[in-house]
């Protein structure tokens, strides 16, 4: 299969040699790629935007030993030029954008599921349709529960005990009981737990009608959450504009 | 895998960027075979240019004395300021002999995934050179791409109190290109941009 074609969303560019870059790809079937995009820095080049960070692009790629070759590339949907308009939408799409490369750790292993939530999460930050940080939050969320790290928020992550409960533990994977909790573990407001119930589920009506005290412990406890998960900080968190 | 001194040579040119393992082989044998005078004149150059070369105090540009060449120039226009991600923009945009204002530049661009921000930059300096009310106009000349474009409106938004005329490069179509290879942005852009043809 030397010449093969795929849908995919541009995770990352890098700079090689005099003027090509190496693009970082979340592909629809082959999971993330890593190909050589040719002479894409040059004005006249006719790849131009389309493989810019945050485009969602219909390529045709040629198989190397170790980096593909873009070959040729259409526009599906250009999320970039208009994410990058709002500051804060750029930065809370790069967190996006990098949990994505971080969760799909193994190169060409497939994750339709990951593939379409990042393309969901762009769309929204790029149509406005929610506040940025918590278009990223539901987005990393949702992402940990597709790598196999889904919060339990229902009873306690160690007991089973049904809940509510007030603590946050992030080595145990949720909530635990008051008798369960190691020590330092974050006490949440009941506001926080419904909202991160409803990033999940999706019941936006819910989030979007979070206080904004409630959306920062929110962000918080993700951030500290996948961060716990990813064993290395994720660069573009701090960077995130919050409201 | 050499001896001594030709295996450091080798490992230090492979540290420069774009150069491989077998690039540097080849240009490590090159040097090892070249003119001892040719060699004397690239060490010279090398020593100097980290010697002498400084960064200008008032836009950050490369320079030989604490002010660049464009500070120093009384002809230049000091209402406007052009501001470039590098020192190498600057001499883009020099070539084209079409601005007469003076530069700032920022030292990269906004990137939050290589975890540089808006306090890894020039902007505070861009600030205090905007605070005393000479500059009436700041071009934003940032890269026609993702983070030039984040960071021109990062910097747009910053300076809206200001009252400042703050106008954007355009983007376009390349002179001597065909229009059917055009992207969609680059198109709409040029679209969103177009102007009327007087003849």
């Amino acid at each position: 299969m030397p010449v093969y074609r795929d849908e995919a969303v541009v995770l990352r560019t890098q700079k090689l040699g005099e003027a090509d870059r190496i693009v970082t790809l979340l592909t629809r079937r082959h999971g993330r790629v890593r190909a050589v995009a040719k002479g894409v820095r040059r004005t006249g080049s006719r790849f131009g935007s389309r493989v810019e960070p945050f485009m969602h692009v219909d390529l045709q790629l040629y198989e190397g030993r170790s980096l593909d070759t873009v070959t040729q590339a259409e526009t599906l949907e250009p999320y970039g030029d208009r994410i990058a308009r709002d500051y804060g939408r750029y930065t809370a799409g790069t967190a996006v954008l990098e949990t994505a490369e971080r969760l799909s750790a193994e190169e060409r292993e497939p994750s339709l599921k990951l593939y379409l939530l990042v393309v969901g999460a762009l769309r929204a930050l790029a149509e406005s349709q929610h506040t940025p940080t918590l278009i990223l939050d539901a987005f990393i969320l949702r992402a940990m529960s597709i790598a196999g790290y889904e919060p339990v928020l229902e009873a306690c992550a160690r007991c089973d005990e049904p809940g509510p409960h007030r603590y946050f533990a992030v080595a145990l994977g949720g909530l635990v009981c008051r008798e369960h909790r190691p020590p330092g573990s974050a006490s949440v407001s009941p506001q926080s737990l419904g909202l991160m119930g409803a990033l999940l589920s999706g019941d936006w009506s819910v989030a979007d009608a979070a206080e904004d005290r409630t959306q920062r412990e929110t962000s918080g406890l993700v951030a500290a959450y996948l961060q716990w998960h990813l064993e290395h900080g994720l660069r573009s968190l701090r960077l995130v504009e919050r409201q | 895998m050499y001896e001594g001194p030709v295996q450091d040579l080798i490992d230090e040119l492979g540290r420069l960027p774009g150069v491989g393992p077998k690039g540097a082989q080849r240009i490590a044998f090159y040097l090892l075979a070249a003119d001892p005078a040719d060699v004397r004149r690239l060490v010279d150059a090398l020593t100097e240019v980290k010697d002498k070369v400084k960064f200008c105090t008032i836009c950050g540009n490369v320079s030989e004395a604490g002010q660049c060449r464009v500070c120093r120039d009384p002809r230049r226009d000091l209402a406007v300021i052009c501001v470039v991600e590098e020192p190498k923009d600057v001499v883009a945009i020099e070539r084209t002999r079409e601005f007469r204002g003076r530069y700032h530049v920022l030292g990269g661009a906004i990137s939050p995934i290589e975890g540089v921000g808006p306090d890894d930059l020039r902007i505070r300096e861009l600030m205090t050179r905007l605070a005393d009310g000479t500059v009436t106009e700041l071009i934003l000349a940032t890269d026609p791409n993702l983070e030039g474009e984040a960071t021109a409106t990062y910097l747009a938004r910053l300076v809206k109190p200001m009252d400042l005329k703050v106008t954007r490069l355009a983007s376009g179509l390349p002179v001597g290109g065909d229009l059917e290879y055009a992207d969609e942005v680059t198109l709409g852009r040029a679209f969103e941009g177009r102007r009327a043809l007087e003849v």
